[in-house]
């Protein structure tokens, strides 16, 4: 179970660039549960699963994840307990190494690496046989350089190798966005079935209304740093994607008023 | 013949340098240029202990740990300390030239009369191929000591190629190559990039350590001055290399780097012979760096352009 709590973080402190990208985020999330994350640009919702995933240290509150604070931990510590697909098919993977040096790089996430051979026999025929799963026409490619492979491919591949060992936690951040709409919808059918298959506690950030709403069990609206709105079991399964944009309008209705509020109150105090 | 030969160990012998520039610049893109204080560190510890007497494969061996101990210096300056990679790469081999110096209490060691690994060489070789003096191959003269030197330079060199392929496909050594390739990937795995880089560097240097403890053995002497440029001559066999075997996977990054530090010096050899004096070597060889690098580009908009027309 990861527990987020009361976490905060500004970028540029003390400049007029300063972003208070989180604001006092409290999250509790259930094993097993997976939970997808909207909200408007700039809302805070990669910086989210950044700060989950330590690639920056948060200023206040306390992360914890199956019950060990990790708030400390540095990112390549944190990656024992975490898997992560990025949202640039490039990131997840080493392009100048093989499919299968990458696969089983990852078969090893967060284990010492030490002097046995990467590409024994034994991490071979596995990892041939959960490439044919895929049903990509991967496992006769798998001594070419990654690198060769479309934006798709790879992005089903960093799933693959993000999920080896069953992570404690699962980080989807945007990793359909930057895919032409054919392949992500694959990406996104393997996505559910791998997490449904593993029972795997995930947190995934989306830009898209369609998939926030079909997906997950759990859906976390942010707006400005903060979590605006929660919908949980039933109330989930109700969402349509009408409703979503419903909700988006009127958080940006919200805003307007407080604009302006605060516009008048300055007239006149001010 | 025997320029030809003498040629051809040197380009042995400093592809050892060349293997370490491919694990700094190729498999890390990290711009090392410790190399010209860690081959003269190696060169130097390997000299200081062989005129006291000590056996010459542990003289060798301490040369190795020299560079590897500089690497990784090298490597904290420029991942726990933030200090960038070149710079931190001059820090050290400027702080190595003082070090050099202390080591071997003068500027130049003389190993005239020393027991080395050329000599023991030399000893094999005039037991296996029978009797002293000069041998005579396909009817050329040529000197027990320069075959026997050049035989012993290529099985090492094929012993640490071997070992430096094994190691690159081993767990560590594959967490290493993708270090370079894609850190954010690696750490996202698990795995301590900085750690790797601070590794990587010390193999790098180490190895580069191992070919000046090589040519110190090999021409006589050590030289707190020998060490100038050797960044670019590594550089410079990597290169060629990769335009002689035309691919960067990992084996065959080897045995180009390999192949690339000899024929370098065998070019080295003919260029010297057809007039330039020795002073304008480096000038040469920077020049030459230089084509190397910018040549690719053009040629492949050649043979694009001849590809285009032949199927026109």
């Amino acid at each position: 179970m990861l527990d987020i709590h009361e976490i905060g973080k500004t970028f540029n402190g003390g400049t007029p660039d300063q972003v208070c990208a989180l604001q006092g985020i409290d999250l509790a999330i259930e094993d097993g549960s997976f939970v997808v994350v909207i909200g408007t640009n700039g809302s805070g919702k990669s910086t989210l699963l950044n700060a989950v995933a330590g690639t920056f240290p948060v200023d206040s509150g306390s992360i914890s994840l199956g019950g060990v604070n990790i708030t400390g931990w540095s990112e390549h510590q944190r990656a024992k307990l975490i898997g992560r697909v990025f949202q640039n098919p490039f990131s997840g993977t080493a392009p100048n190494m093989s499919i299968a040096e990458n696969l089983a790089l990852a078969a090893r996430r967060g284990r010492p690496r030490r002097l046995g051979w990467l590409l024994d026999g034994h991490v071979r025929s596995e990892l041939q046989a959960r490439i044919r799963q895929l049903n990509m026409g991967l496992e006769d490619r798998v001594d070419s350089p990654i690198g060769l492979l479309s934006g798709g491919q790879r992005q089903a591949l960093t799933l693959l190798m993000a999920t080896w060992l069953k992570p404690e936690l699962l980080l989807l951040d945007e990793h359909t966005a930057a895919l032409d709409p054919k392949s992500a919808d694959q990406v996104i059918a393997l996505t559910a079935e791998i997490v449904e298959r593993a029972r795997l506690t995930t947190l995934m950030v989306t830009h898209s209304m369609n998939q926030a709403a079909n997906l997950g069990d759990r859906l976390v609206m942010m707006h400005r740093g903060r979590i605006v709105q929660d919908f949980q079991g039933a109330e989930k399964r109700r969402i349509r994607v009408d409703d979503l944009l419903a909700r988006f309008e009127e958080v940006r209705r919200a805003d307007q008023l407080d604009e302006s509020a605060a516009e008048m109150l300055r007239r006149t105090y001010v | 013949m025997s320029l030809l030969i003498g040629a051809v160990t040197l380009g042995l012998i400093l592809s050892l340098l060349a293997l370490g520039v491919f694990i700094s610049f190729r498999i890390f893109a990290f711009p090392d240029i410790t190399a010209d204080g860690s081959s003269t560190l190696g060169a130097a510890l390997a000299a200081a202990l062989l005129v006291k007497g000590t056996n010459p494969g542990l003289a060798t061996a301490a040369g190795f740990a020299g560079g590897f101990l500089a690497g990784a210096v090298t490597g904290t300056l420029a991942t726990k300390f933030k200090i960038n990679g070149l710079l931190a790469g001059i820090l050290v081999m400027t702080a190595l030239y003082s070090v050099n110096f202390h080591i071997m209490g003068k500027s130049n060691v003389p190993l005239l009369g020393r027991s080395t690994l050329a000599t023991y060489a030399e000893r094999v070789g005039g037991r296996t191929l029978g009797g002293e003096g000069n041998l005579n191959i396909f009817g050329w003269e040529v000197t027990l000591y320069d075959t026997s030197v050049m035989v012993a330079a290529f099985l090492g060199i094929v012993l640490v190629g071997l070992l430096l392929y094994a190691f690159l496909q081993t767990n560590l050594g594959s967490a290493m190559r993708a270090t370079g390739d894609n850190n954010q990937m690696i750490r996202a795995l698990g795995v301590n990039h900085e750690n790797m880089i601070v590794l990587g560097l010390a193999v790098s240097n180490g190895l580069i350590a191992l070919a000046g403890a090589f040519l110190a053995q090999y021409q006589g002497f050590a030289d707190v001055q020998m060490g100038i440029g050797m960044v670019v001559w590594g550089l410079a066999s990597v290169i060629i290399g990769e335009a002689l075997v035309g691919t960067r996977q990992t084996g065959m990054s080897i045995i180009g780097a390999v192949m690339g530090s000899v024929l370098f010096r065998l070019l080295v050899a003919i260029a010297l012979r057809l007039g330039p004096n020795a002073t304008d070597l480096k000038l040469m060889t920077a020049g030459f760096v230089f084509a190397a690098l910018i040549l690719p580009g053009p040629l492949k908009k050649i043979h694009a352009g001849k590809l285009r027309l032949s199927h026109a």
